[in-house]
């Protein structure tokens, strides 16, 4: 019994340990962004201060939060919207109708994602330009419904293709058509995994910064661009850095932590069975 | 009135495998037939061509005479209860049974009228509100039966539908799906893998076996008159003795002497001239062999199964195969007594090198209709 | 974007005899092409336009120099040490993070599996990072926690008795590493997490009895449980780690030096820095071929675990 107890303490002491350790830079983050820009960067550093707003207050005069936030909650839902939009017929057809082609049309899919997003920020770059589409929401929402539509497609398909088939043949012996078994049957039971698909992409999105930093400028940057403008030292910044990036991250890490249960039955990809 | 009728029906993929290799066969309406053979028959595929969730091949399919090779599934008029059931977990026992009314587009009211019916017929009135999770097994079985009567179809189609059951649920399901058929009215075609539930089921069995149709008959046809070697060792528990001989010369009379391994010799009467030296099969089924002290088959008793009202023995013979012979109930026979065994050579089946039957046995205790019948069919194999 | 999927061998779905195949293809067809459809066209598109810029002379600093320019930007690229320094960055960077959280994640998750007292809190504040931006975890490590003079890491060298370490100039790719890796083990957290959950206690218990010691039941019976779920997490954490590009802005900018300039930010530099379009389209279809033969390679072993 001795030897299962120190067992227990040891298990006890070293998984908080590691989420502490994991977690610690986002505290030292927030905590931070309480700091007067002096305890900021005191040494040693501060873990017992009076919190103050000041930070925040100079990141709102400086540029409007709530602008970029929009911005980025516009895209992100936008581009999840049209992603789920094009990846749910799709995975639908290879999940139950699949042919030869399905596991090739799959891979290719997934093996797009493997390009880096510079290989062809020229051309796209160039595209926009003339097209009207730099710095404009909607421009930026269609690159990130594409950048996520492998794994949308991916994920969907793994959730769709362990629904019993025989459920969806039931529907079609009763006369739903191929938009009823999707309405009526797929999306209703198989909605978790659709919610995770969501999820993941929405923070995929929200966090993407390579295409928002180069397609956008003033009118539709979202935050990863509101980020960037806190990245350069002028002077002290640590504490205005630290409430810039825990504006820009609080929302999706809040977000992420009550949703986190939903978001790992959809993370498995079909890997666990 | 709902008639079906397969012409020619194959189904192959394009590997190059041919899973269903050309069937004929005709359901009359009010019929309830069985298909059945052991798994990887083509059964199920058969049963999914006819419903329209497999596409058919070749050949054609015919409902009242119409082919529908092309029409969808929800358009053909049958309807089909799955082997899983496949209820729609997320809907109530009531929205189950009336989806497809709902997506017809019907009024609430004639939904309502026609879910409580079947509601009736079932006995699922206590249940109509709940979800198949909270129901037994029984009651979704009954479900997804209810779920087939709402739609009205003209012709009902059974997957393996008490498979998921346990025995005695099985037993009763089996007494309630007959009274449906009478109290319906309906065509209904039914797969199974057991043979139990084909016997006491079938107005007309349909034998399957590696994609083609072995025998079609009624249950006692096939028992009585097993069309090859086949469906005699598939129809029938416990099963048919069969046993490798040897033709010899005819003798006078008509019989001729089949030689069995260990040098038994039974005289058969069989219906054509068989060539001496070909080589045969003989078919007993346990109930045709008694003991008797003056019996050609001797051997130790291995296993004595005692079923109460009857015990099963088997057999080892001299020459090393082994019999099932059916005795009373109440026989005092154990396990290693040695015994000798007689059979009466007129209810003998004999079969082919290639497995056709040779000669027919005659009904043991033949009523009178039923010999009528038999004898104005004496094989129903089809090629 | 590839023709990887094409060259991948077809596995025999259910096909069914000709007409009937075409027939349901026909009616899925709407269903995918639309997918498919904008994926190609997303994929084609700049493909083209990439591999006709990179036979192109196209500065946009030097508009006088234009022109038709054959395979020299190719040949600018290939004997660029910064190209060859980079291909080797990349490669290491995705080595190495898949290493530390593949290794880390599979160790963590088993800890995560036993019980402890507030597991679900501490799981929630061990996945943390993964909600959080790259661009922001490249900012907080390098200014918060890394920073030589007012860095946690530096307060804790002085501590114990050491000088600081200007940390992103004396080991960068390290420490390029190591943020891409606290960013990335909490998925593999994840992931591995819900695979270790999945296992069958009877399996543990039934190795227990034959007399297999822990890390016996860990090789013999855990991590052949975890596979697939480990070729999930090398799959997508490859696809992401092939385009690292933010966390490498923001620290290093690619150096000191080319020492953590990736593919992704040696084309970036190119092109958005010197403006040599040419040369950086050049540099885009090389980064185009090596995704493709990692794809293929890593796509076909996965595809084929994953039995789709």
């Amino acid at each position: 019994m001795q030897q299962s107890r120190l067992k227990r303490v040891l298990i006890l002491l070293a998984g908080w340990c590691v989420a502490l350790l994991l977690f610690f830079p986002i505290l030292w983050m927030v905590l931070t962004s309480f700091k007067t820009e002096i305890a900021a960067i005191s040494t040693p550093p501060l873990l017992f201060f009076r919190p103050t707003l000041s930070a925040y207050a100079a990141v709102q005069a400086q540029s409007n939060y709530l602008h970029f936030a929009l911005n980025s909650i516009v895209i992100s839902v936008g581009g999840t919207v049209v992603a789920l939009l094009l990846s749910i017929p799709a995975a639908y057809a290879m999940a139950f109708h699949p042919t030869r082609r399905t596991r090739g049309t799959l891979l290719w899919m997934l093996s797009t994602k493997m390009l880096p997003p510079v290989g062809v920020l020229v051309p796209i770059y160039l595209l926009f330009k003339t097209s009207g589409l730099l710095d404009t929401r909607i421009g930026l929402l269609g690159i990130y419904a594409l950048m996520n539509l492998p794994i949308t497609v991916w994920m969907l398909f793994t959730f769709f293709r362990e629904m019993p088939h025989d459920i969806l043949e039931a529907g079609r012996m009763d006369g739903a058509g191929t938009w009823g078994e999707v309405w009526h049957l797929l999306l209703p039971l198989t909605m978790p995994g659709v919610a995770s698909t969501g999820l993941l992409s929405l923070i995929l999105c929200w966090n993407e910064a390579f295409w928002s930093l180069n397609v956008t400028s003033v009118n539709a940057a979202p935050l990863t661009a509101f980020i960037a403008s806190f990245s350069s030292p002028e002077g002290l910044f640590f504490a205005k850095l630290s409430a810039a990036s825990t504006m820009a991250v609080a929302p999706i890490l809040v977000f992420g932590w009550f949703s986190q249960r939903q978001l790992v039955r959809g993370l498995t990809f079909g890997a666990v069975k | 009135m709902a008639t079906l009728s397969l012409r020619g029906v194959r189904k192959s993929y394009l590997a190059g495998t041919e899973t269903i290799k050309g069937i004929d066969l005709d359901v009359a309406d009010r019929e309830f037939v069985v298909f059945v053979g052991p798994s990887g028959c083509g059964k199920s595929t058969l049963l999914r061509m006819i419903a329209g969730l497999e596409d058919i091949t070749a050949g054609d399919l015919l409902i009242d005479g119409t082919r529908v090779n092309d029409v969808d599934p929800a358009s053909r008029g049958l309807a089909m209860v799955f082997q899983s059931y496949a209820l729609y977990p997320h809907m109530t026992v009531a929205d189950n049974m009336g989806f497809a009314l709902k997506l017809a587009g019907r009024p609430k009211a004639e939904r309502d009228a026609k879910v409580a019916e079947a509601a009736r017929i079932l006995q699922l009135e206590p249940v109509l509100t709940q979800r198949p999770r909270s129901l037994s097994g029984g009651q979704r079985q009954r479900v997804a039966i209810g779920r087939a009567i709402v739609r009205q179809p003209r012709v009902f189609l059974f997957d393996e539908p008490l498979s998921n059951l346990d025995a005695a649920l099985r037993g009763q399901m089996r007494v309630e799906l007959l009274r449906l058929h009478e109290e319906l009215a309906a065509t209904m075609i039914y797969v199974t893998h057991d043979q139990v539930e084909a016997m006491t089921m079938a107005d007309k069995i349909v034998v399957l076996h590696a994609g083609r149709v072995e025998q079609v008959g009624s249950p006692m046809e096939l028992y009585n008159h097993p069309a090859n070697l086949f469906v005699a060792g598939f129809i029938g528990s416990p099963r048919m003795n069969l046993l490798p001989g040897t033709v010899g010369a005819a003798a006078p009379g008509g019989t001729v002497p089949v030689t069995l391994a260990g040098g038994v010799t039974v005289s058969v009467r069989p219906a054509q001239v068989l060539a001496p030296g070909s080589s045969v099969t003989l078919g007993i089924r346990p109930e045709a062999l008694r003991q008797a002290a003056d019996g050609p088959f001797s051997g130790a008793a291995l296993l004595v199964e005692r079923l109460g009202g009857m015990t099963l023995v088997h057999v080892t013979l001299e020459s090393g195969e082994t019999l099932v012979a059916q005795a009373d109930g109440n026989d005092p026979i154990r396990a290693h007594d040695v015994i000798r065994l007689a059979v009466d050579p007129s209810v003998c089946h004999l079969f082919a090198a290639n497995g056709l039957v040779l000669s027919q046995a005659e009904p043991p205790q033949a009523k009178p209709g039923d010999l009528h019948d038999l004898d104005a069919m004496p094989s129903l194999a089809r090629a | 974007m590839s023709t990887v999927g094409a060259t991948v061998p077809m596995a025999d779905m259910t096909a069914s005899q000709p007409a009937a195949e075409r027939r349901a293809r026909r009616r899925m067809l709407p269903l995918v092409a639309p997918a498919v459809g904008v994926l190609l066209v997303w994929m084609i598109v700049p493909l083209v336009l990439t591999l006709w810029f990179s036979v192109q002379r196209y500065n946009l600093l030097n508009p006088a120099l234009h022109g038709f320019a054959g395979i020299e930007n190719y040949q600018y690229l290939v004997t660029d040490p910064d190209f060859w320094a980079s291909l080797v960055n990349t490669l290491v960077l995705v080595g190495a993070v898949l290493v530390v959280t593949v290794g880390g994640g599979t160790l963590l998750a088993v800890l995560f599996d036993q019980p402890f007292a507030g597991k679900g809190i501490a799981r929630v504040l061990a996945i943390s990072p993964f909600f959080v931006m790259p661009t922001v975890s490249a900012l907080v490590w390098k200014n918060l926690m890394l920073h030589p003079i007012y860095g946690i890491a530096g307060f804790l060298w002085r501590l114990v008795g050491l000088s600081p370490v200007d940390w992103f100039a004396t080991f960068p790719l390290a420490s390029v590493i190591a943020i891409v890796s606290w960013e990335w083990l909490p998925f593999a957290l994840l992931i591995l997490l819900t695979a270790v959950q999945s296992l069958d206690h009877s399996q543990i218990e039934a190795a227990r009895l034959d007399g297999a010691s822990f890390v016996q039941q860990f090789r013999y019976i855990m991590l052949p449980h975890l596979s697939r779920a480990i070729s999930v997490v090398i799959m997508i954490e490859t696809i992401f780690l092939l385009t690292v590009f933010a966390e490498i802005f923001v620290t290093t900018s690619g150096g000191p030096g080319n020492a953590t300039t990736n593919l992704a930010f040696l084309i970036y530099a190119r092109a958005l820095l010197q403006f040599d379009v040419g040369g950086a389209s050049a540099g885009g279809m090389v980064a185009i071929v090596l995704a493709n033969i990692v794809a293929f390679f890593l796509v076909r072993s996965i595809g084929r675990r994953m039995d789709i």
